[in-house]
């Protein structure tokens, strides 16, 4: 077993009527629960849009990012799987997918 | 970090019947011309939890987190000085009592009137009823244009358009009045005609699956409950309509087998009825006894008596018919007899049913009706006349209008063979 952090990235909600939200939102609680219930969900956020930057030996802090809104990250998974192939595979089920959103899989270095 | 899985909990529909209440708050606070914006804030609002509460938990309180979320958003919009005074004169005088009047309109006792000023605004009588109906579908019961296209077996295209005319009138000054305003009480047959409209789309309409139909029938009655809420609207009129919509809506779990073909009410099976549903149309139809009978109400006691009799065979015939002697005396139509003489063939035979229905009063005006000719082929099949009533069923069957009845009328058919 390995950990693996799912990314998200965009995903267009404003073209769902209110059920179909709902619906939406019910879909991601399946699809955790499912992972939670085979003790592969280890934690999750969802994260704000926009925020700060710090960058360079100056240490300059800047406003942003300001990605396009499907390149924006808004939020992230850490699981465990058998691989990164399983992880992948656990991943096609997620509803992001269904509204024009993608799912980076990222496996955790071990030290 | 959340470490914890995450737990739901959202009630069915919240969000769709949060968007209603929402809406209902912000043309309160952003004024009838920004309609349109207040839709907008209503969207981004559920943009907006869907985006926080997918991937954390659900809030405990759902409804009152949206609430502030739309609190804050209409603050917001107001707080920019230059849109103030165009969005809402009276609340640009406010300057720092700004918050406590928005706060006011998003109190539960504010959203139930302002639904109903909404409610009663939608059935402007110069707005045709499939416009009223559309409106009360987006903006009270939170539907998208998708969804109310769906409803009525139209295209997105034309419902857009029907919305657009509908919302013109909204944005017109003086389109919201106030619920003490005698205007409200001249509407309200309008807005009952709308609510049943909406109900029989759900009950008796063409659309195949059965889950769209239940639901326009429960947001029928959830609209019709809000009247019966309010003083200024919970008259004999609405405990009518609320009484036969709950007393339809109670058998509705029963009008369609597995294959979706509709049930006749002899073939029902009782035991799937709901049964919170039709004492709380009993209860409804009690309050409403209290005025002198309308077609309503008089309808709403036939429904009773089927809805509360044990079996098919142990129903009250006679005070069946007795009440659709009363109703025709009062809505003399050719489906009040044509009922009348079903539930008499059931009192006194199939010969005596035929003999009505063989010279009913108007029953030119049935030429499209496909139950006229399946009353006949019931009558004529229970009475052995194989032939005659296969030659009823097969009319029946060219004019049916949608799946669950052709199903039906073709079921009939092969009985006679």
């Amino acid at each position: 077993m390995a950990d693996f952090l799912y990314v998200f990235r965009g995903g267009t909600y404003q073209q769902l009527s209110p059920e179909q939200m709902q619906k939406h939102m019910q879909a991601w609680g399946t699809w955790i629960g499912e992972l939670s219930k085979r003790g592969q969900f280890k934690a999750g956020d969802p994260l704000d849009p926009g925020g700060k930057q710090v960058k360079g030996k100056k240490k300059v802090v800047v406003d942003g990012p300001f990605a396009e809104a499907k390149d924006l990250v808004g939020g992230y998974l850490l699981v465990t799987a058998d691989s990164l192939d399983d992880a992948a595979e656990l991943a096609r089920g997620c509803p992001i997918l269904e509204v024009d959103g993608s799912v980076e899989v990222r496996p955790i270095r071990k030290m | 970090m959340s470490g914890a899985a995450p737990v739901r909990g959202v009630v069915e529909h919240l969000f769709r019947h949060e968007a209603g209440r929402l809406s209902a708050a912000l043309v309160r606070v952003l004024g009838p011309a920004n309609i349109d914006l207040a839709e907008d804030v209503v969207q981004e609002t559920l943009c907006h939890a869907l985006e926080t509460w997918k991937l954390g938990r659900v809030p405990d309180n759902p409804a009152a987190w949206l609430r502030a979320v739309a609190r804050n958003r209409a603050l917001d919009v107001l707080r920019r000085q230059k849109t103030r005074t165009r969005v809402a004169p009276e609340l640009a005088r406010l300057g720092e009592e700004l918050a406590p009047a928005v706060d006011a309109a998003f109190t539960e006792d504010a959203m139930r009137d302002e639904q109903l000023r909404m409610m009663f605004a939608c059935c402007d009588a110069r707005l045709q009823q499939p416009v009223q109906v559309a409106l009360i579908l987006k903006l009270l019961c939170g539907f998208g244009v998708g969804e109310v296209a769906q409803a009525f077996l139209a295209s997105p295209a034309a419902i857009e358009k029907r919305l657009a005319r509908g919302k013109a009138a909204l944005r017109r000054p003086g389109a919201l009045a106030d619920l003490a305003d005698p205007v409200v009480a001249r509407r309200l047959d309008a807005v009952l005609d709308a609510l049943y409209l909406l109900f029989n789309e759900g009950y008796h309409g063409a659309h195949p699956e059965l889950a769209v139909r239940a639901d326009l029938c429960a947001e029928a009655i959830r609209l019709g409950r809000l009247l019966a809420q309010n003083p200024a609207t919970a008259l004999p009129p609405t405990f009518a309509l609320l009484a036969l919509m709950c007393l339809h809506a109670a058998r509705l779990p029963g009008r369609l087998d597995a294959d979706g073909a509709l049930v006749p009410l002899e073939e029902q099976d009782r035991s799937t009825w709901d049964r919170a549903l039709a004492a709380e149309g009993a209860q409804w139809l009690s309050r409403a006894a209290s005025a002198p009978p309308t077609p309503l109400l008089l309808e709403a006691a036939i429904a009773a008596e089927h809805c509360f009799a044990p079996a098919f065979a142990r129903t009250d015939w006679a005070g069946i018919v007795a009440l659709y002697d009363a109703l025709y005396a009062h809505k003399p139509s050719p489906v009040v007899a044509l009922n009348r003489a079903i539930a008499l063939a059931q009192l006194e035979g199939p010969e005596r049913g035929l003999l009505e229905l063989q010279s009913l009063a108007g029953r030119e005006r049935l030429a499209r009706y496909p139950f006229y000719p399946a009353a006949l082929g019931d009558l004529h099949l229970r009475a052995g006349h194989h032939r005659e009533a296969a030659e009823q069923f097969q009319r029946a069957l060219r004019l049916a209008r949608s799946p669950a009845e052709r199903l039906h009328f073709q079921r009939k058919l092969e009985q006679t063979t």
